[in-house]
């Protein structure tokens, strides 16, 4: 099998939940005969007649219609084209998804893939990381996978899931990450991944700041430090028994995530940190966000808006006091 | 489309069968007012006087199987479609024993795996999920079914109407949606909602067959909804449906309602669809006053016994409660000190 990127392992899980499961469907702007916008559903209309079809410009109208499929039973997998563009579609999500169940007791089992954070020459509406705004909401499984195997294999579980899952694909990993296979097996939903084994510090995070973390440990690893990667996988449930086991072996804890810091879940892994495992941290936790600014448009204001490889390798110094 | 039929009159048994689900509506509304004045109800009370013949007619054509979402002054539509007295009281008195078991309240209640939609309090939201609702039932193979959703004038300004109602109309889905035209979003007039001619007049611009009537009138009620029902059963595609009428009593029953226009209450829109459906039924000798009168008095000892039995069940235990928002209890978070 030739190597299989990030967006493809998207489209062939796609492909394999609709083969699996008459249940579900595919509904979104473009998604139909054009394939996507990022050609995410590229063929399945034509390979699954009528069961993958483009909806009007209506984020609201989509999410809505994805909740009453799933409550008659069905499995719809919805795109917002970009992550940025599900706030229309808000309500719907936050207030009619995620509290389905609690109410009702009828679970609710959308998926809503989002084409989430910054590439260059996105801007401040194309580049938006929507977890935290999700994950703040009771009901929703917020997914923000980081490989390419996790695109695929929790994309599947995501379908398989009877709550709403909000799945935060990540679109700097579209294209240039690669696997030469897809698995056949997944950890579970909610379990976070160790990347990387280290000894001096933890950094925790996710998505597309996987790979700037590890560039950023392998730097220092040149210096002779060895730094621990934990990826979350899923922002929400959080798993924290990874992470605390990582601090309780490092002392030390960076959290890195690409969107806003206020109330993101880089505060939320520190929050949580300092008040179940205080007594494991030899430093005071730090955490490198985005900065407090909309996306900026131009590439070289956007390198440096978002975390990047050598800002993570410099806060790392810096809680390693080097 | 289908060819046009000559909409069948109403008949005596159709009549009066709506009637008595409008009138078990009021008494239970009435009773539910006092229980709000003597302190008895948990949150709110939001009531339908005045929509009930509107409200009614929407429901009765409805089937098992269908889809029905209501709106907050659709009690006399609920219980068409099968909610009861009980149930009703349960929610508003905050019984355990309720479909909701206190997670939620009043009109928020429903049962979801019976077609009955429990719908948020964001208006215009249940537009698009009885449309995905119906795209669904599509999808799996099933036909002769409809969906039906109920609105106020103000929710004819919220974009989820439009998205919702739009997209149904691409996919011509089988959607009845019904707007009670009560003149006052809360105390909003209609002068400060819309300036089109008419609401009805927003059906032509997502291209959906439009129906207009005096809500007001139970018989035309009965004949509009039936005739909408029937059109978007047999493959009509979405049925728009407007009942001009007045809202009899405030917002909710904290809102006195003193800014509603004296003109519109002396106006026939202002008139009772109650009282003039019993009217009708006399003028037409389908009943006596002596019937009449026993019929309310009937469902006046359904809801004074069921306020006296659900009075006395429990509420919510708050350590019984699981707390969950998921269906599955992994996905719980454990916050340390919560």
């Amino acid at each position: 099998m030739s190597s299989i990127t990030y967006l493809e392992a998207i489209r062939l899980a796609q492909e394999k939940a609709l083969a699996d499961d008459p249940r579900v469907f595919l509904y979104g702007q473009d998604v139909g005969n054009f394939g996507g916008a990022f050609k995410a559903s590229k063929n399945l209309a034509k390979e699954f007649p009528g069961r993958v079809f483009d909806a009007p410009l209506s984020e609201d109208a989509i999410i809505g219609m994805a909740v009453g499929a799933a409550i008659e039973g069905m499995r719809p997998i919805v795109e917002m084209q970009f992550a940025d563009f599900s706030t229309c579609g808000f309500n719907q999500i936050v207030n009619h998804a995620a509290t389905l169940y609690y109410r009702t007791g009828v679970p609710c089992p959308i998926v809503v893939r989002l084409p989430s954070g910054g590439t260059s020459g996105g801007g401040p509406f194309h580049s938006q990381s929507m977890e935290a705004l999700y994950a703040h909401y009771p009901g929703l499984v917020v997914m923000t996978p980081a490989t390419v195997e996790d695109a695929y294999s929790m994309l599947l579980e995501a379908v398989a899931l009877d709550d709403p899952v909000i799945f935060c694909e990540h679109k700097f990993l579209y294209y240039h990450l690669k696997a030469e296979e897809l698995p056949e097996t997944a950890l579970p939903v909610g379990k976070a991944r160790l990347a990387r084994a280290g000894r001096d510090a933890t950094i925790v995070t996710h998505g597309a700041m996987l790979h700037e973390a590890i560039a950023a440990a392998n730097e220092l690893a040149t210096d002779g430090y060895e730094l621990e990667i934990v990826d979350l996988r899923t922002v929400k449930p959080l798993d924290m028994d990874i992470v605390l086991a990582s601090v309780a072996r490092t002392g030390r804890l960076l959290c890195v995530s690409e969107e806003w810091p206020w109330g993101g879940v880089a505060a939320e892994v520190i929050a949580r940190v300092t008040s179940e495992g205080f007594g494991l941290l030899d430093v005071a936790p730090q955490r490198l966000n985005a900065k407090d600014t909309p996306v900026p448009y131009h590439p070289d204001l956007w390198s440096v808006h978002r975390p990047t490889a050598s800002a993570i390798a410099e806060a790392s110094r810096r809680l390693l006091n080097i | 489309m289908p060819t046009p039929k000559e909409e069948p009159p109403v008949t005596s048994a159709e009549f009066i069968k709506a009637y008595r689900v409008m009138l078990l509506a009021r008494v239970l509304e009435e009773k539910l007012a006092s229980l709000y004045r003597g302190g008895m109800i948990k949150g709110g009370v939001f009531l339908g006087r005045g929509q009930e013949a509107l409200s009614v007619s929407v429901a009765q054509p409805l089937r098992k199987g269908d889809i029905f979402a209501p709106l907050i002054r659709d009690q006399a539509g609920r219980m068409a479609f099968g909610d009861t007295v009980l149930d009703t009281l349960r929610t508003y008195l905050g019984s355990q024993l309720g479909p909701m078991k206190g997670r939620d309240g009043n009109i928020h209640r429903g049962r979801p795996r019976e077609g009955y939609y429990a719908m948020i309090s964001h208006l215009g939201a249940m537009v698009p999920a009885v449309a995905g609702a119906l795209l669904a039932r599509r999808l799996k193979g099933e036909t002769g079914i409809v969906g039906a959703t109920c609105l106020g004038d103000g929710a004819t300004s919220t974009g989820a109407f439009h998205e919702g109602l739009n997209a149904a109309a691409v996919e011509k889905l089988p959607l009845v949606l019904v707007v009670a035209n009560n003149q006052y979003a809360y105390s909003t007039p209609n002068s400060r909602q819309f300036v089109c001619r008419d609401l009805i007049d927003k059906a032509i611009g997502y291209g959906v067959a439009a129906h207009k009537v005096d809500a007001t009138d139970l018989e035309q009620c009965l004949l509009t909804l039936r005739k909408a029902v029937r059109a978007a059963r047999e493959g009509g595609g979405p049925q728009f449906v407007v009942g001009d009428l007045l809202r009899l009593v405030g917002h909710g029953e904290h809102d006195d309602a003193h800014y509603v226009d004296p003109a519109l209450k002396s106006a026939p829109i202002g008139r009772d669809c109650l009282l003039l459906a019993e009217e009708q039924i006399i003028a037409k000798a389908w009943a006596t006053r002596t019937e009449t009168a026993a019929w309310r008095q009937e469902a006046e000892g359904e809801v004074n016994s069921t306020v006296d039995k659900v009075r006395r069940e429990p509420g919510p235990n708050p350590e019984d409660d699981d707390w969950m928002a998921y269906s599955k209890s992994e996905f719980a978070e454990h916050y340390a000190g919560a």
